[in-house]
């Protein structure tokens, strides 16, 4: 099967599919984010018990845990399509990538702020320099550097392979990063390391999660999409087919 | 009812989660409708300062909140 | 190649000295730094020595960030820079030389004083030779993720600002690490061995990528 996948790299071909695409994605996401909910706050025990008793406040990584999940994920899409620009030099994959990064920006900070409330009832503190609370503030700096750059310079096509650059640039360092703040002392490096293994969660807890974390997913491709309409439109505004679209939109 | 909003006394910690979380997500909804909306608004303002004004009132039609309000 | 490498070291290093306070307005930047901490955590020996290698590592991140804006500002401003683009020579080696020139006027001369102001902190004698080893082989590697982020910034409104916001959370690992030998070096039975190999293979890894990475930067600010 070929599909010619460069034509939907053209800006003007991309619009009209993401704005047919954006009810789909919106939809399943509320669906999945309602049945997520529902399965989350009523089906599920009050209190967990085992080794390590939680409350009710364990409910909080029905959104923690999928909104970092999506917070590192969506930065792979964004070093992924910034690399994609500067190789075949694609307009729309740098577009694609800026579109992410609010989004991404957004799951990062609510990873951390739901990360926050979970940590003052179980561990006793708001924040703790552990090594993945470290790592997800670094993630979040990382995207705040890419916007930051990408809105500081006025030409369009340097602000976009400027950015790419540093997203690739933090791609490769964030394993370092991440390395550093998990075994701050080589010499015990092995000890540091914790694993939780999705197959040793309770299936009433890891189906809530998942759902939410697919509902989210959802979200981001409805959210990034509109998004990207927006970038579309307003860099494509001296085109014929932009007239024709804001003649159809716009009343 | 009151049981399941005090969440066994952690309704603070879990509402402010969730609460955070949507309403974030729905913020954002908003501001890219309402972006959206800008952008479409601007391009038409450029779009008809550009081709060669036929009708002289023309110009009275500049607000388009108040176009847009007429279905 | 070589003789280029030369050249351009040995260019950036008589301008520099042409304006030594550029070099000097870094080094005090990083004594002042150093010396405002004990007056606003309090002067207990117990606690300076406990805060002096993570201060003296945050210091040393700032004065080398600082001075990088200047790494390639001048050139871009006089058009030198579009000029060493259109050579034909490897872009990324005359990067390495940039830097490394930049290194020695800004990096070493922080190496050298670190002594000085680890008295200020009541280290030993062994964490002093510690840190100016780490300091030795961590502060290339900041001049050298840092050329990245000033190629990037190159001309911009607002570029040192903006630099720190791109820069500062790559220096995280130069941090740990660098910060870590010198407080294990207080420890008998700790080695601090593994600190320096790790922070000799953030050097050579950086040796080899950054400059590539800069270049890249540079053209795409200069195109």
């Amino acid at each position: 099967m070929t599909i010619n996948w460069f034509k939907f790299a053209s800006p003007a071909a991309f619009y009209p599919i993401a704005g047919r695409l954006i009810p789909w994605f919106g939809g399943i996401a509320a669906v999945l984010v309602l049945i997520a909910l529902y399965w989350g706050f009523f089906e599920t025990a009050d209190r967990l018990g085992g080794s390590n008793p939680q409350k009710e406040y364990y409910r909080i990584i029905f959104v923690h845990v999928p909104a970092a999940w999506m917070s590192m994920w969506l930065y792979l899409v964004l070093a992924g399509w910034s690399a994609v620009g500067l190789v075949f030099n694609t307009r729309l994959s740098f577009m694609m990538a800026k579109a992410v990064a609010p989004t991404g920006a957004i799951f990062t900070f609510l990873a951390l702020w739901t990360g926050a409330l979970w940590g003052r009832p179980s561990w006793g503190t708001y924040w703790d320099w552990d090594p993945r609370l470290t790592s997800e503030l670094l993630l979040f700096f990382l995207y705040i550097g890419y916007i930051a750059l990408h809105s500081a310079i006025d030409d369009m096509r340097r602000a976009d392979r400027a950015a790419a650059l540093l997203a690739i640039v933090g791609l490769v360092m964030v394993p370092v990063i991440y390395l550093s703040i998990n075994c701050p002392d080589p010499n015990q490096c092995a000890a540091l390391h914790q694993r939780s293994d999705p197959g040793s969660i309770h299936p009433s807890i890891l189906i809530p999660m998942l759902t939410m974390t697919l509902g989210l997913w959802s979200y981001s491709f409805a959210a990034v999409f509109a998004r990207l309409r927006n970038i579309i439109l307003s860099r494509e505004s001296d085109n014929a087919w932009v007239r024709d679209v804001v003649a159809k939109e716009a009343v | 009812m009151i049981d399941f909003l005090q969440q066994g006394g952690y309704a603070g910690y879990v509402w402010s989660a969730f609460g955070m979380t949507f309403g974030l997500l729905l913020i954002e909804i908003l501001q890219l409708r309402s972006s959206h909306r800008t952008t479409l608004t601007r391009i038409a303002r450029l779009v008809r300062l550009r081709t060669p004004r036929r009708k002289p009132a023309a110009g009275a039609g500049q607000d388009s909140g108040a176009a847009s309000a007429k279905p | 190649m070589l003789s280029v490498f030369y050249s351009v070291l040995a260019r950036d290093i008589l301008l520099a000295l042409r304006r030594r306070t550029d070099v000097l307005t870094t080094l005090f930047f990083f004594i002042i730094v150093i010396s405002l901490f004990p007056l606003g955590v309090g002067s207990e020996r117990e606690q300076l020595q406990a805060l002096g290698p993570g201060v003296v590592w945050v210091a040393a991140l700032l004065a080398s960030m600082l001075a990088l804006e200047r790494l390639f500002a001048a050139d871009y401003d006089d058009g030198t820079l579009e000029q060493l683009l259109l050579t034909g020579q490897p872009l990324a080696l005359l990067v390495l030389a940039k830097v490394l020139a930049h290194w020695l006027l800004t990096g070493l001369p922080l190496v050298l004083i670190a002594p000085l102001v680890a008295m200020q902190y009541h280290l030993e004698a062994t964490a002093v030779w510690v840190m100016m080893a780490a300091l030795a082989v961590g502060t290339p590697v900041l001049s050298l993720i840092g050329a990245i982020g000033a190629a990037l910034t190159l001309g911009l409104r607002g570029g040192g600002i903006l630099l720190s916001l791109l820069i500062l959370p790559l220096y995280v690992p130069v941090l740990v690490y660098g910060a870590g030998a010198v407080t294990v070096s207080a420890i008998e039975i700790a080695d601090t061995e593994p600190y320096f190999y790790l922070l000799g293979a953030f050097l050579l890894g950086a040796l080899v990528l950054a400059p590539l990475a800069a270049a890249a930067a540079l053209r795409i600010s200069l195109e």
